[in-house]
């Protein structure tokens, strides 16, 4: 069986190289504060700007670059269509 | 390396000079709109082919907002426009996408007769248990002893169970979400756009300004977690015992997933049956 050893033999390798990363793009001007992306962001990887924007709210950023995804999680929820996510292939080629 | 900033995938379906909307921070309507874009997005429809159309609310806006082929109707009325939209062009899918209290109090009769005769329409029902633009009126979805701006002391009038009504009237697809469940929603709306009848999907969603505002329970975001914490899968459950009660579970799922004529079906084969030969089928008329 040679699936059976596949499995042992990852695990000292080293880790796969990252094919992607997330990037997240938000709109700050229509953003209304709410929350929501970075409550249910899976990966935790948003949080709420301490700055403000014209209306007085604070919007949300990318905290943890690295642990992004790019699921677009945080853009299904938004109420204001402010926030969305996508994967950029590291290599440079279109994703 | 430096690839363009993408578009926001939501927004080749919004009127993007009407943003920002003016539905509430914390508000679920907006949340709802974002998974039936990313609906339409997967089912590759040609939205040329597709109408949405909305009745009076805060969720009678979605038509406004949406780049679609879209109608604003009269209060409670949205169901009727939308079954003469669809009798006269039944190429188009229809949409109807309003709030509980248009859809289920001022236009009841319109949502059991529609979903009795099989209406082929999808009807969107965000239900934020309360009349949200005109002030926090109660509702009939307004769950006991909730206050709203008629009841201060407390509903005390028993509330709809949405899906139970439109199943026991005839509706082929019945679903229930919260605003939590984006991807379910998202799903559902896929699935019953490819569907034909009477296709009904509630979404629970928060009205931060008004209900929750009114019974002190927090912000929109405080609600959201309320719904991921309170919310009870139970797919193909009987609809008899998903009716909602204040700050108890949220039974979610989908209910009802059944086959049946709709009214055109319906109408060609009795028609045909009775009149024959002299039956001539509505059809398009031909572009010169």
């Amino acid at each position: 069986m040679t699936t059976a050893t596949a499995p042992a033999a990852n695990k000292d390798a080293p880790k796969k190289e990252k094919k992607f990363r997330g990037v997240v793009t938000v709109n700050r001007e229509h953003c209304k504060g709410c929350g929501f992306c970075v409550e249910f962001c899976p990966l935790e990887c948003l949080d709420l700007e301490a700055d403000y924007n014209a209306k007085g709210y604070h919007p949300p950023f990318l905290s943890q670059p690295e642990k992004c995804n790019g699921c677009d999680t945080c853009g299904l929820y938004c109420p204001d269509f402010a926030i969305y996510g996508y994967r950029e292939k590291l290599d440079g080629s279109a994703a | 390396m430096s690839a363009a900033v993408r578009e926001n995938p939501a927004d080749k379906y919004l009127r993007k000079e009407r943003m920002p909307s003016i539905w509430c921070p914390g508000c679920g309507i907006g949340t709802t709109v974002n998974c039936f874009t990313r609906a339409l997005d997967a089912s590759g429809y040609d939205l040329e082919k597709v109408a949405v159309v909305s009745g009076i609310g805060c969720t009678g806006r979605v038509a406004g907002y949406l780049k679609l082929d879209s109608f604003h109707t009269t209060h409670g009325r949205a169901i009727p426009f939308a079954t003469g939209l669809k009798l006269a062009r039944p190429d188009l899918k229809v949409v109807v996408y309003s709030g509980d209290g248009d859809l289920s109090a001022i236009g009841g009769n319109h949502l059991i007769h529609a979903a009795r005769r099989n209406a082929d329409l999808l009807v969107v029902c965000v239900n934020n248990l309360t009349y949200g633009m005109t002030g926090g009126q109660v509702t009939p979805t307004t769950p006991q002893p909730a206050i709203a701006s008629t009841t201060p002391y407390g509903a005390f009038e028993q509330s709809f169970n949405l899906p139970h009504l439109v199943a026991s009237c005839g509706g082929v697809y019945v679903a229930r979400w919260t605003a939590y469940h984006v991807r379910q929603i998202a799903k559902s709306m896929g699935e019953a756009l490819q569907k034909k009848g009477f296709r009904f999907i509630e979404i629970i969603a928060p009205c931060p300004t008004l209900y929750l505002r009114r019974n002190k329970l927090g912000e929109g975001l405080d609600e959201m977690k309320f719904y991921q914490e309170k919310s009870v899968v139970m797919n193909g459950a009987d609809t008899r015992e998903v009716s909602l009660d204040f700050r108890d579970e949220i039974p979610v799922g989908k209910f009802v997933d059944i086959e049946r004529p709709t009214l055109e079906e319906a109408m060609e084969s009795q028609l045909s049956k009775a009149l024959g030969a002299k039956y001539v089928p509505y059809s398009l008329p031909v572009k010169a």
